[in-house]
């Protein structure tokens, strides 16, 4: 289809008041020769929204730029089906930002000509459509895989769920008794009713049982992996939509705990789990290991290695509810029976307060914040040392015939991530130090075994403690792997209810991410976009940067280092459009050479005294604390002109290259706080922006200008009064380094 | 699956578990509408200036949310909406939505002309009533829509109005009235959230009586730019910049004479709200009485960090009494330290209370839904809550229970 632009400047707002709209329009008409060119008093009005339809219908119109207000504003009115629609935010940029009429108008020529452009290099995207396959892969036949095969199940998909016991069931088959989900009043200890669980399971059609099974390999993408399956020496390869992981945890090991509780020295010193066995294996009834003999006196030691940086840094989550749950096994029945619990903080959050205080209630039944100092044997007794407690400042010893361990979680994510982290340390030496880790080092059994060229399992959470990144505070489910969910306590230590409540969850993410692919839609966080990269691979070096740096594994490649693009697996961020050199990736709505025309069309005054300057910000966070600093009236240096970008990923340094020499004076880069506690919605886009801009020197060099000319800052959503600021800076230090010597060539 | 493959599921509560359960139905296919009673969406969380343990915008997530909304066509709001009568059975509900009147339409720009004529103000609630705004006033900035609103009772009765005069599109309607529709759902969502306890009905406390004492949600707001201080930490009485700072943990909650639950978020908040001073003044010195510290899981990362800056005193104690300095505006706090077993007088410039959560269901309940005694919503059928309307719970938690309750909300639709 041919394509034809329609221009339709809105004099709504102020902006007609201050900007001579009719220029705009003779200068799109003649120099941008837009062949559609309308002005309109209140363009968002029924009669504007109007006028645009009767040219899409009458005249064909099937571009259309709207000089008027923030693509983030009047979004209905504007939406133009099979359209490419351009929204140029004249009241912002133009008219709010700028003080001097004069330079409103010339900022608003600029962005108007910014705008044309885009819709002359961009087309409506085609989506990426394949067969696909909407069976649901769960690993892991815990609580939590359980939890969500079934619930899956029963929304309509077919669930294969590999586990790697001969059994279902996980740590829930460990179990006595099970803290009810929520109502306490009808009784403190609740069945576990794993065997019911595990037969809902079995006996549901749609739901496809491999137990002794592990992963082999996972290759592909969403809505069409190849996941191989290894039983019992043979292996079977299905076609698989998306990927749970709920592959749970390990118990510390509480071997690392015998200097400090004794653990192992003494036989009546047992972890919670073994507790669990106990109790299960008696049936309730309470006998320690040393005489078989049933206890009446067991005192319980919380957090037996966690919140302890020599151990496990962080909190379990679950077990103080734990052992408020076993002090009643001790209780239960026994009404000379004691158990004492030795907490740092009683951690029972929300409703489980209503647990807490049931034990608080229940006769036998002791709680103390207090610090365990050690622990000795007196003929078949244990002391027990505590200070700084509620007993007093002094510290007291207890005798017990028994002492339970609250020991923590560990993912069983940590021992593949640990690796590694290693291997990749060990890479980044050299292909020898490489060679050699690989010799010493013992290698854990990987989970998802992806053959993804970024590596086997779920990237990590850095400074996470081995469980997996799923660092976004607003979206929980969204991992590095697109399609992939984690689960339950691999994210990080949850309880049993929790997990249940997570597995609902990534059950819905799943179902979404196949439906998404189905149509050819990205998933989060742009759950509507159908466009994707198509790199000319024609031209390419191998160099490996988009494989190396795209934050979601998208990109393979083979042997001699060419690309394979896994549109399904990509998030559209156009990290790999970034790092390209050869400039060969681009999406049909988002190109090198769309912003690249963009930058240069940006009008470089030729006087000295009036520098100009690019902004390059991220749409979803910088962006709009520029429009808020526009809607608060805060005035911004003239010579600026911002670009939104998808992401600032996808920045690609020739854009600086052409900018600069053409004589614009500075670049500056506004993106999302990176590191730990990353704010960058595709993970790690701003911060390979930063990477990047690491070389832009060498650029800079060549062209014989100051490192300076280009800056990045990192900016939150909600710090648009730092938006004046940070362009002052910036304007300063340009203006010290004086005018591109490039200028008027 | 019916109706061309999707449910339709009505969502009652814009906040972030409202909003969360909203976009992740819609973008599986289902049809949603969402009912919410203030004249923005984004709830509880538009008024946090950042959130725990990143010291993160709630704005961000906010903002990729909205987009989600405005890009889907499957997803329908009404703001300043209530649900007036829910009848039928799960697969076929029929819901009554009572909109009010929000006397500005959706011609609005933005332009803020209305507001420079107007004559009147009001407290302004958004900053729980710390500063004022125009009675034609946008709640804030990042406001979603970005539509004006104008409280009627704040207008002066004989009012020439100028605000109509004032607005060139048209989006005035001072006779704007409440309109009913109806609509047909399979199921229904219930995250109506929770509003800060009530400090005043804790009585040794001293809120509302003695001067500087605030809550952790006034706090929020003034450590937040778009507050009533610029974002500047000064104490309500003389302006005075915080440096002594008391954080009274359980305001109200894990008593059984005001919330009996734990409210799961204040220790984070009280630790991050140290963190908001630190960054402003790092020698301030701040004292925190608790019964237990309750930061679980990867949380605990988040206390040691805040606990490793210096000036932070956390005491195990509980709280007897909060009064006036005789001679200045300085607060003092009278605690009983339980470990040291001493009674400890403690003057500081300002004493937050770390008031828990009050589900919004104990005041203000939806006929037709089901509740607790302390005014949690109960799932039945077709019925589901999240966030914390159900529980007391952190942002992350509403994020992932509110997926969970959109999922058995979209599987109604499929049963049938």
């Amino acid at each position: 289809m041919q394509k034809k632009i329609g221009l339709y400047i809105c004099k709504g707002c102020g902006i007609g008041d201050v900007i001579n709209t009719e220029k705009i329009a003779n200068i799109a008409k003649n120099a941008l020769r837009v062949p559609v060119v309308a002005v309109s008093d209140i363009l968002c009005s029924n009669e504007g929204v109007e006028l645009i339809k009767k040219d899409i219908a009458e005249q064909g119109v099937n571009s259309i730029v709207i000089a008027g207000c923030s693509p983030r504003v009047k979004t209905y009115e504007f939406s133009f089906p099979g359209c490419f629609v351009e929204r140029v935010p004249l009241r912002e940029l133009a008219v709010w930002t700028i003080e001097a009429d004069d330079e409103k108008q010339l900022a608003a020529e600029d962005y108007v000509k910014l705008g044309v452009v885009k819709a002359q290099k961009g087309e409506v995207p085609e989506p990426y459509i394949i067969d696909i396959n909407k069976t649901i892969l769960v690993v892991g036949g815990g609580i939590s895989g359980m939890t969500a095969a079934l619930e899956a199940a029963k929304s309509g998909y077919d669930v294969v769920l590999v586990e790697k016991e001969a059994e279902l069931g996980g740590f829930a088959r460990k179990l006595y008794k099970r803290v009810p989900t929520d109502d306490y009043s009808k009784g403190v200890l609740a069945d576990v009713n794993l065997d019911s669980i595990i037969n809902e399971v079995t006996s549901n059609p749609k739901i496809k049982v491999y137990t002794s099974s592990k992963i082999e390999r996972i290759d592909g993408q969403p809505g069409d992996f190849d996941v191989t399956i290894a039983k019992n020496g043979s292996t079977e390869t299905i076609k698989i939509g998306a990927i749970i992981q709920a592959t749970g945890w390990k118990p510390y090991d509480p071997k690392k705990l015998t200097k400090k509780y004794g653990y192992g020295k003494f036989k009546d010193v047992v972890t919670n789990f073994e507790f669990e066995e106990i109790a299960k294996k008696y049936n309730g009834v309470i006998k320690r290991p040393s005489d078989e003999k049933k206890v009446k006196s067991v005192l319980f030691i919380q957090c037996a290695g966690q919140r302890d940086p020599e151990h496990l840094p962080y909190c379990s989550a679950m077990c103080c509810v734990t052992s408020l749950k076993q002090a009643r096994y001790v209780t239960d029945g026994n009404p000379d029976a004691s158990a004492i619990i030795i907490y740092k903080d009683m951690r029972t959050p929300g409703k489980l307060e209503y647990y807490y205080k049931e034990a608080q209630n229940t006769p036998g039944v002791m709680l103390a914040k207090g610090e365990v100092t050690g622990i000795r044997e007196e003929y078949d007794k244990l002391i027990v040392t505590v200070k700084d407690s509620l007993f007093g400042e002094q510290q007291v010893e207890i005798e017990t015939e028994m002492v339970v361990l609250a020991t923590g979680m560990v993912p069983t994510t940590k021992e593949p991530l640990d690796y590694l982290i290693g291997l990749a340390e060990a890479a980044a030496k050299g292909d020898e130090e490489k060679a050699k880790y690989i010799e010493k080092t013992k290698k854990p059994e990987f989970i998802l075994n992806l053959g993804y060229r970024q590596g086997p399992e779920l990237p990590f959470l850095e400074g996470g403690f081995g469980f997996v990144d799923s660092n976004f505070i607003c979206f929980q489910y969204e991992t590095r792997r697109t399609g992939i969910y984690a689960i339950g306590p691999v994210r990080q230590p949850m309880n049993m209810t929790e997990a249940q409540e997570d597995a609902r969850g990534a059950a819905l993410k799943a179902i979404q991410c196949i439906e998404h692919v189905a149509k050819g839609i990205a998933v989060h966080p742009r759950a509507w976009d159908t466009s994707f990269p198509e790199p000319n691979l024609t031209k390419c070096t191998a160099c490996k940067r988009c494989t190396e740096e795209c934050p979601f594994g998208a990109i393979d490649e083979d042997e001699k280092g060419i690309p394979f693009y896994k549109p399904n697996r990509c998030r559209r961020c156009g990290t790999c459009m970034g790092a390209c050199p050869e400039r060969i990736v681009s999406f049909k709505d988002y190109s090198v050479d769309m912003l690249g025309t963009m930058m240069k069309s940006v009008s470089v005054p030729s006087e000295d005294d009036r520098p100009r300057i690019i902004v390059l910000c991220c749409e979803n966070d910088a962006f709009p604390a520029i429009e808020t600093a526009a809607l608060n009236r805060l005035k911004l240096d003239p010579a600026v002109r911002f670009i939104q970008m998808r992401c600032l990923g996808s920045m690609n340094l020739v854009w600086i290259a052409d900018a600069l020499s053409r004589g614009v004076d500075g670049m500056l880069l506004l993106g999302c706080k990176f590191g730990e506690n990353y704010q960058c919605h595709f993970a790690k886009g701003s911060e390979l922006a930063k990477y990047r801009l690491g070389k832009v020197q060498e650029t800079l060099d060549r062209l014989q200008l100051e490192a300076d000319r280009v800056q990045m800052y990192e900016v939150a959503i909600d710090e648009y009064w730092r938006i004046p600021q940070i362009i002052n800076e910036f304007m300063d230090k340009i203006r010290q380094i004086g005018p591109n010597p490039f200028k008027g060539f | 699956m019916h109706h061309n493959g999707s449910s339709r599921i009505l969502v009652i509560g814009g906040g972030f578990s409202g909003l969360t359960a909203a976009v992740e139905a819609a973008e599986t296919g289902s049809e949603v509408i969402i009912v919410e009673r203030n004249p923005y969406l984004g709830g509880r969380v538009a008024q946090l200036n950042k959130y725990f343990p990143k010291i993160c915008p709630p704005l961000c997530g906010l903002e990729i949310n909205y987009r989600r909304i405005k890009v889907n066509p499957q997803v329908k709001f009404y703001t300043m909406a209530q649900v007036e009568s829910i009848s039928g059975a799960p697969g076929d509900y029929n819901v009554k939505i009572k909109i009010n009147p929000r006397y500005v339409n959706e011609n609005c720009t933005a332009c803020n002309a209305c507001a420079e004529v107007c004559p009147a103000e009001r407290d302004n609630d958004f900053n729980f009533g710390l500063n004022k705004t125009k009675a034609i006033y946008l709640p804030f900035e990042q406001s979603f829509p970005l539509i004006y609103v104008i409280d009627r009772q704040a207008c002066p009765k004989d009012c020439p109005a100028p605000c109509v005069e004032a607005c060139k599109y048209n989006a005035i309607d001072l006779n704007m009235q409440s309109k009913t529709v109806e609509v047909k759902v399979d199921s229904i969502v219930v995250a109506t959230g929770w509003k800060p306890y009530d400090a005043a009905k804790i009585e040794n406390l001293g809120f509302g009586k003695v001067k500087n004492v605030i809550t952790n949600m006034m706090f929020e707001r003034l450590a937040s730019k778009n507050g009533p201080t610029g974002g500047q930490i000064l104490r309500p009485s003389d302006g005075k910049p915080v440096e002594k700072i008391a954080f009274v943990q359980c305001a109200g909650s894990r008593d059984e004479n005001h919330l009996p639950f734990c409210s799961y978020i204040c220790c984070l908040a009280s630790l991050k709200h140290i963190l908001y001073l630190k960054e402003q003044n790092p020698d301030a010195e701040a004292y925190i009485y608790y019964i237990d510290i309750r930061t679980p899981g990867r949380y605990e990362k988040f206390f040691n960090q805040v606990k490793d800056q210096g000036g932070v005193n956390l005491i195990k104690g509980k709280v007897a009494a909060i009064e006036q300095d005789s001679e200045s505006d300085d607060v003092i706090v009278t605690v009983e330290d339980m470990i040291n077993m001493q009674k400890i007088k403690q003057k500081v410039d300002m004493v937050v209370l770390a008031t828990g959560m009050q589900p919004e269901g104990l005041e203000f309940k939806v006929p037709g839904i089901q509740y607790a005694i302390e005014g949690f919503v109960i799932d039945s059928d077709g019925i589901y809550a999240a966030g914390c309307a159900k529980s007391p719970m952190d942002v992350a938690g509403c994020g992932k229970d509110s997926t969970g309750a959109a999922l058995k909300a979209i599987q109604i639709g499929i049963r049938r």
